[in-house]
């Protein structure tokens, strides 16, 4: 079935037009996405779910300017993506802190990268950053003296304190235990509610995927590409746990399965 | 009752000593091989200070005109300028060689073949080049660390993951900023344990070196060492072999040790 195409959107952030990549591996050329047609609203959680495989987090590396498209484009506002970039930063699988700093100096390392401001600023900016993920009193931790969620938090901080246009999320939450992981989804959707921020998530987890995006956009494997998308309606703060949202969950599953070539 | 950690090393060591004095007392081997322990601590005594100030009260003229105190200065000084050169010189070409792949196909290839070659090779090529002098240890202890430093740092570099360098490009960091504030802090400890083996490698070298050459510019412990051997002191030998070691054990109790440590326990990655 060919995929739906989204309607073009004038205030979109990120705009991806037939983006194709392909790797070289040890089986020959695998074309990890084809054609992907997407667009990213200003303001928007926009969320990407798919199967192990499915070249969701090649998705967010293209988004990131980490990889290169082979076909097609990628625009944030009217700015091709071809570097990485502040305006996009990227919250990975594994927290990926430098274990060299504490938790401050993790999060003032990219805020000390963006021009244009005082260190007061910017100490002010970080501090400002982990008390909003709940952690103003851990600033001398250094990462291993914190838990796994308390070091995605710090994460998150990091990724939000330069203020980029774009948030990109790797699967953040999945070497996380089901209780810290709730609890983020929180802090999350109280963040983004508060600063309104852009923000890509790719997760292979549907739950997860229709508890934190206002779309949900469900990719197929072999090659990537997208299948469907889903409006989410449902009002925030939403719970893991909330009945609407399980129904939901439990039509892309049944779309899923029914659709799996 | 738990006893203290060192009790059970020093009874064990003083008995060795013990049963070493011993068997060389009754007779049992010729102590011109080997001295009694005992021996070596008088040689000790007789190196460290010369007598005739000693004996006029001139302790600290005696230390200065003593032979021990002033070849240990001369060897830790060669080893410690040699060190710093071939480290300065070693981290970044080490860090060249993990950046461009070319220089690492050749140039690191080299250094991997070259950290094999046992530094006394270098002897007769420095004593031809830099003449019977200064330079020529130097040189012999620089080859030693060099190639070391330059494969640690190689292979350190290529092992920071690739985590880091994705999360902090992503922040906009490059060039010089993503080396000095990424890839070097995280490369750190693999180049640590570079340096200690350096150090060894300089250590070693520097000893073949002394023994090799009579060095007119400096009498170092090797010197002491090989003059030991001339005038078959075997005590001379054996307790600037004891000197020797005490300066590597030394150097990495006040030096490598402690900064493995600091590491080790800033990262989390104490045991």
């Amino acid at each position: 079935m060919s995929p739906p195409i989204p309607k073009s959107n004038a205030q979109a952030a990120l705009t991806l037009r037939n983006v194709t990549k392909r790797f070289d591996g040890s089986a020959g050329r695998v074309t990890a996405l084809e054609d992907i047609t997407l667009d990213v609203r200003e303001g928007e959680f926009l969320v990407v779910v798919g199967p192990s495989g499915c070249g969701k987090s090649t998705l967010l590396s293209l988004l990131a300017g980490l990889e290169h498209t082979d076909e097609g484009a990628i625009k944030l506002g009217d700015e091709p993506v071809h570097s990485p970039g502040r305006d996009r930063l990227v919250m990975f699988q594994q927290d990926a802190l430098f274990p060299w700093l504490n938790a401050l100096e993790n999060v003032l390392f990219g805020l000390r990268l963006k021009p244009g401001l005082t260190d007061a600023e910017r100490l002010e900016s970080a501090r400002y950053y982990l008390n909003l993920v709940g952690l103003g009193n851990k600033e001398k931790a250094r990462p291993h003296e914190l838990s796994g969620g308390m070091r995605q938090r710090v994460a998150l901080a990091r990724s939000l304190a330069p203020n980029p246009r774009v948030l990109l999320m790797d699967e953040p939450f999945s070497a996380l235990d089901a209780l810290t992981r709730e609890q983020l989804y929180g802090d999350i959707q109280a963040i983004f509610t508060k600063r309104k921020k852009t923000i890509v998530l790719v997760t292979h987890n549907i739950r997860e995927a229709v508890c934190l995006g206002d779309r949900v956009v469900l990719f197929s494997p072999n090659p990537g590409r997208v299948q469907q998308v889903f409006d989410v309606n449902l009002p925030r703060p939403r719970r893991m746990n909330d009945p609407a949202l399980a129904n939901l969950a439990a039509e892309v599953t049944t779309f899923l399965s029914s659709h799996r070539g | 009752m738990k006893l203290p950690r060192f009790v059970i090393p020093t009874f064990i060591a003083l008995a060795v000593l013990g049963g070493w004095e011993w068997f060389v007392r009754a007779g049992h081997v010729n102590d011109v091989l080997v001295p009694a322990p005992s021996h070596i601590l008088q040689w000790f005594w007789w190196a460290l200070f010369d007598q005739a100030s000693f004996e006029s009260g001139q302790y600290l003229a005696a230390i200065q005109k003593g032979e021990l105190l002033p070849a240990t200065w001369v060897t830790m000084r060669r080893l410690i300028i040699g060190f710093a050169i071939g480290a300065a010189i070693g981290i970044p070409l080490g860090a060249l060689c993990a950046r461009v792949r070319w220089v690492r196909d050749t140039f690191g290839v080299l250094a991997l073949g070259l950290q094999t070659l046992p530094s006394v090779c270098w002897v007769p090529l420095a004593l031809l080049w830099f003449g019977i002098r200064e330079e020529a240890v130097l040189f012999v202890v620089v080859m030693g660390t060099l190639w070391a430093v330059v494969i640690a740092v190689q292979e350190s570099v290529l092992n920071v993951q690739p985590l880091y360098l994705r999360a902090a490009q992503t922040m906009g960091s490059k060039g010089w900023h993503l080396w000095s504030r990424v890839i070097f802090p995280a490369a750190l400890p693999g180049v640590l344990s570079g340096m200690k083996q350096g150090w060894a490698f300089a250590w070693r070298s520097l000893m073949a070196a002394e023994i090799f050459v009579v060095i007119v510019t400096g009498f170092g412990l090797g010197s002491l060492l090989n003059a030991g051997r001339e005038l078959l002191r075997m005590d001379q030998v054996m307790g600037v072999m004891a000197v020797v070691m005490l300066v590597g054990l030394l150097a990495d109790l006040v030096f490598f040790a402690p900064l493995e440590r600091w590491l080790r326990r800033s990262r989390g990655l104490e045991r």
